[in-house]
């Protein structure tokens, strides 16, 4: 009894001690790698290829902060979390940066201590269903047995969305989507639901897609971005310029092709302080000047990631919608760089 | 004449707490507790410091906060409405629901594997060592997902029971085997069934009664009453009777496919027969070879004796191997007993909301309050075990060897 008294004060106080350190960059700079967290495989987003790379569309967020860090798009750790044990891992210090489809929410920002540095993905919560089914909307879906990642707000709209529709359901927890979607092609669960964006992915895995449907409803708001821990400020503002760069490189057209011919300077005030020819925002930063151009080296601006990731030319086929640039009739809106 | 005196008496000296024997090991443990206190309270310091430093706080308030989501197996009401304390009693049931099936199956199975262990028949007794092996060194958690995988993967889906060219049917029509889980008939309690209970537990009463009068026959004028048949005749003969005389108080409901899944009856699911049979199986294996040694621990010459007094094999056993053996049996059944209740825990393997999948899994998710959650998890689980182990101790005060 008294030894495991011990040990949970240990753990606590090792979970603790992890939320006081304060300085992230320079811990980074000494280890010489980024510590990123990521799912445990969604294809598009992060997951790795045949040789053990990872690569996806969250995983380029984690390659770019990297570059601007550590100069080396390959200095990075990927670690794999669940939904249930991302927050732990971040808290304690394990991981520096989390870019794991992790929702924006109030309670995530100021309950559970962290910080979100901006959004890289507009999303909603939507529902796969076989075609044989017949199913063309989830109010149809009374009595169904649906699966459900644990651990995330997909949980709780689900809830939320049954409730407020007065029909009844059987959620069936699952942990990971790899297993969501084992479940949901054995016939386990009716129904799978998750992200609209994680839907398309998981669509894309399977053998059959055009078997499988993708109800209409969206059911809530799930702006998704990388986060970091509260506290370090400094850090946070690394990786959500990082995250802006790659936004406002799109707008201004900047792209993976044109960037060195660019970085020489050009006629725009904007671009020339974005990629460091002018002025000293990458000192601001605790960077060099050439810290954003080496983030858009790594996979060029937002656009190119998007594109070559989850977009209509991928097996995933997502459209830009709401995640197109402002200018376009987006959301998507980078502040100035100035 | 002699004088008895008293050797001078030594005084006390500092020294002596080490280099005297009397006093050396209490002066370790003192150094030792003040140590460990010590440590404690660095830790317990630092812990508290550093969460204040994160403006973090010990609370216990989100326990009255509304828990938000469903869960599916719910042995009281509960909605998402509901709070997190009552999501958390809603794990606690599920636990001990599991916890209870799995010790009493494991139990049964491994003093049948075990004595079937024992046994002259070769391939019985070979077979027995197989399951032994195989289950006791494979880790429980692979048992869990291989039955859960196996359930999801080999059984037929809802679906398959639709139409007329359905892939798969009811068994008598009432009991449905899905990937989802087995569908039972549920007994409908309607007016007069309270009788039929009484009756029933009126009869079991009886059998007890009538037990304890062949046995005092049996001890005091020697008379062998039949015990068997006059126990099942009680058993069955007047709860049956009072069935019909009553008009047929009890109906059953039968499962029906209805929309997407099977309704009505109840639903033993996937996940938790994938838990209870994987503990089961994967403790009945320690357990059979509790009782394996339990039997051999007891010396031949019983055998021989109770042999010579005329038993047969089969009275042997029952009436003078296995109550010894019971005195070795127990305590290592304690600590199995223990090991299926803190191994339920690893339910989230397949989504059986425990009290670690509800208190200890979504609960501390959407709240963030992990330190809270854990130690009320801790001292569940230990209470728990403390009361089985408390149960236990009693019963083997009982059947333990009494020395006069």
């Amino acid at each position: 009894m008294k030894k495991t008294v011990f040990y949970g004060a240990l753990a606590a106080a090792t979970i603790a001690g992890g939320v006081a350190s304060a300085a992230t960059l320079d811990d980074v700079k000494a280890r010489g790698t980024l510590n990123c967290g990521v799912t445990t495989g969604l294809i598009g987003f992060a997951a790795p290829d045949s040789n053990g790379n990872w690569e996806g569309f969250d995983v380029a967020v984690c390659r770019a902060v990297a570059a601007a860090v550590l100069g080396d798009a390959n200095a990075v750790e990927f670690i794999p979390t669940t939904g249930k044990t991302r927050f732990t891992a971040l808290a304690s210090g394990e991981i520096d940066m989390l870019a794991r489809n992790t929702t924006w929410t109030f309670s995530r920002d100021v309950d559970l201590k962290f910080e979100f540095v901006g959004i890289n993905y507009y999303d909603g919560q939507g529902f796969i269903v076989p075609r044989e089914l017949g199913v063309t909307s989830a109010k149809e879906l009374d009595g169904a047995t649906v699966c459900v990642q644990t651990g995330t707000t997909t949980e709780l709209n689900l809830a939320d969305f049954f409730r407020i529709n007065n029909i009844s359901y059987e959620p069936v927890p699952i942990e990971t989507n790899a297993e969501g979607q084992q479940q949901y092609l054995a016939g386990s669960c009716d129904a799978y639901t998750t992200d609209a964006s994680g839907l398309a992915a998981t669509r894309a895995a399977f053998e059959n897609p055009g078997d499988h449907i993708i109800l209409p409803e969206i059911i809530s708001k799930e702006p998704l971005g990388p986060l970091v821990r509260h506290g370090d400020n400094e850090w946070g503002d690394i990786v959500r310029w990082t995250l802006n760069a790659l936004i406002a490189a799109e707008e201004y057209g900047v792209t993976s092709a044109n960037i060195d011919e660019l970085s020489q300077g050009t006629d725009n005030p904007e671009i020339n302080r974005l990629l460091g020819s002018a002025g000293t925002l990458g000192e601001m930063l605790g960077l060099d000047a050439e810290w954003a151009q080496r983030a858009l080296k790594v996979g060029g601006n937002y656009g190119e990631i998007f594109e070559r990731n989850i977009g209509e030319n991928t097996p995933i086929g997502l459209a830009r919608g709401l995640n197109a640039q402002w200018t376009e009739g987006g959301l998507l809106y980078a502040p100035p760089f100035r | 004449m002699t004088t008895l005196t008293d050797p001078p008496r030594e005084s006390f000296r500092l020294s002596m707490l080490i280099n005297d024997t009397r006093y050396r090991s209490l002066t370790f443990q003192a150094i030792a507790l003040v140590i460990l206190i010590v440590i404690m309270a660095y830790l317990g310091m630092n812990l508290v410091a550093n969460l204040a430093a994160a403006g973090l706080n010990i609370s216990y308030e989100f326990l009255g906060e509304p828990a938000g989501y469903d869960i599916n197996q719910r042995p009281i009401p509960y909605d998402s409405q509901s709070t997190h304390m009552r999501a958390s009693i809603v794990g606690i049931l599920n636990t001990l629901i599991v916890a209870f099936l799995a010790c009493v199956t494991a139990t049964i199975l491994g003093v049948f594997a075990g004595v079937l262990r024992l046994s002259k028949n070769w391939l019985v007794s070979k077979l027995m060592a197989v399951y032994v092996e195989a289950f006791r060194n494979v880790p429980v958690l692979i048992w869990i997902i291989i039955i859960f995988s196996i359930m999801t993967v080999s059984l037929p889906g809802p679906r398959d029971f639709r139409g007329d060219d359905a892939t798969a049917s009811m068994v008598f029509d009432a009991f449905a085997f899905t990937n989802r889980g087995v569908y039972t008939p549920k007994p409908i309690w309607e007016a007069g069934s309270t009788a039929l209970i009484v009756i029933f537990l009126a009869s079991l009463v009886a059998i007890w009664a009538y037990r304890r009068y062949a046995r005092k026959q049996l001890y005091e004028q020697g008379n062998l009453l039949p015990v068997f048949w006059p126990s099942l005749a009680l058993f069955f003969i007047p709860t049956i009777l009072a069935y019909y005389i009553l008009g047929r108080p009890v109906s059953l409901e039968y499962p029906a496919l209805q929309g997407f899944n099977f309704q009505g009856g109840i639903q033993i699911r996937g996940s938790l027969i994938a838990l209870w049979f994987a503990l089961a199986i994967y403790t009945g294996a320690f357990i059979a070879e509790n009782v394996r040694a339990g039997i051999q621990a007891i010396s031949k010459g019983q055998t021989e004796a109770a042999a010579a007094l005329g038993l047969r094999p089969g009275r042997i056993m029952n009436l003078v191997i296995l109550p010894q053996a019971l005195r070795v049996i127990i305590p290592p059944l304690i600590s199995q007993y223990l090991n299926i209740t803190k191994n339920s825990s690893l339910a989230i393997a397949v989504g059986y909301m425990d009290i670690t999948g509800t208190l200890g899994g979504i609960t501390l998710n959407q709240t963030g309050r992990a330190i809270e959650a854990i130690l009320l998890l801790m001292l569940f689980y230990l209470t728990i075990s403390l009361s089985i182990s408390a149960i236990l101790n009693v019963y083997n005060e009982r059947v333990k060897l009494k020395e006069r």
